[in-house]
């Protein structure tokens, strides 16, 4: 629902990156605790691209999952559902290591202005 | 849930891949390296824009001591409900002003207004067919009606919804949720992004707990899986049985607030 808005913040990063040149693909980090959906994302930038500089331009997400580390046994585990949990000694006494990422990681841009 | 990726032929896939190998696949398809194009790292927030007038309107807020408290939750879990009796509760003890926004509609400000404090309302229709959250922008259109030097504490009363909201800094010092018993006990667990954003989860409609087949302890073991710190505190808005502990953390919070102020300074 709010992939609109998320796709509106790409697009402006992107675009002041781009720096004038071409854009051929955009790489972005999503993490496992965040609710966005791939294929409104997705559709969200075709929508705002189309017939703009960045038209064509791919955008490849990139799921991290939510791994834990356990502050009792130090098994880490990554999570298959959303529950802060120790799968090997069931200690809710974890740290989360990754899982909330919401990064813009990079673009492949023309080396010259075309 | 893959990973999809649309090419410059039009082209999209998926696939799946663990985290920590390098599965960016550029030698896997033409175009990339022949093209003159560069890889140019940014590892920025997809949300620095909006966090960047996040930190402004907070920076406004503190320069006139007003503590800011933003209010999620889904739609009708009782907000406006919980706003009214909190006014209330807190006319006399602090200066409350609310900023509420609505997709649509002024009706929440027109129950809140001529309570006797400001009320501001952002309408996010503006939109595409209206946001479904508040940004840090909208936050910062609706400051300039609100007498932020006359205030303690302003209550952010975020657009009803689980999901979209969570995901915006507005400028807030804390974040609250309100759920209704109503709910359910399981969507701590399908909305993880909501109740890890919360300091604390206001339990509400607790007056209808009879009548319901809800498990309070179950909800509460839910919300300690995803969010081992926030505090929890239940009440009723519509009887007004455990307002004073909400009440309470309020006014506590904007006491630490203020110290915390005055240390900076």
């Amino acid at each position: 629902m709010h992939e609109l808005a998320l796709c509106e913040a790409i697009v402006e990063t992107v675009t002041r990156q781009a720096d004038g040149k071409r854009v051929d693909r955009v790489d972005v980090r999503i993490g496992y605790f965040r609710q966005v959906v791939s294929d409104s994302l997705l559709f969200s930038w075709e929508l705002l691209t189309e017939g703009t500089e960045l038209a064509g331009c791919a955008l490849v997400i990139d799921h991290v999952p939510a791994i834990v580390e356990c502050r009792v046994c130090g098994s880490r585990t990554t999570l298959a559902v959303p529950i802060l949990m120790c799968e090997a000694c069931a200690s809710s006494d974890v740290a989360l290591l990754c899982g909330e990422e919401f990064l813009i990681a990079s673009i492949d841009r023309a080396r010259e202005v075309s | 849930m893959g990973r999809f990726h649309r090419h410059a032929d039009g082209t999209v896939h998926e696939h799946e891949h663990e985290h920590d190998q390098d599965h960016r696949d550029v030698g896997d398809h033409s175009g990339y390296t022949d093209t003159g194009t560069d890889r140019v790292v940014v590892l920025e927030t997809i949300l620095a824009e909006n966090d960047r007038t996040a930190d402004r309107n907070r920076g406004d807020f503190e320069n006139a001591g007003v503590v800011t408290v933003n209010l999620m939750s889904s739609p009708g879990a009782g907000k406006t409900t919980l706003l009214k009796r909190t006014i209330g509760a807190l006319a006399g003890r602090t200066r409350l002003g609310i900023l509420e926004g609505d997709i649509a509609t002024s009706l929440d400000a027109d129950e809140l207004s001529g309570l006797g404090v400001p009320v501001s309302l952002i309408n996010t229709s503006a939109g595409f067919g209206g946001e479904c959250h508040l940004d840090a922008t909208m936050v910062r259109s609706g400051l300039g009606r609100l007498p932020l030097g006359d205030l303690d504490l302003l209550i952010i009363e975020n657009v009803g919804n689980l999901v979209c909201p969570a995901e915006f800094d507005v400028g807030q010092h804390a974040r609250a949720m309100v759920y209704a018993v109503t709910e359910g006990e399981e969507k701590p667990l399908k909305y993880p992004v909501m109740f890890r954003a919360c300091d604390i989860v206001v339990v509400n409609k607790i007056d209808l707990i009879p009548h319901l087949d809800f498990e309070l302890d179950r909800f509460i073991a839910n919300v300690r899986a995803v969010n081992p710190v926030a505090q929890l505190v239940q009440l009723s808005a519509r009887t007004g049985d455990g307002i004073a502990q909400w009440c309470d953390w309020l006014l506590e919070l904007r006491a630490e607030c203020a110290v915390a102020a005055s240390d900076r300074s």
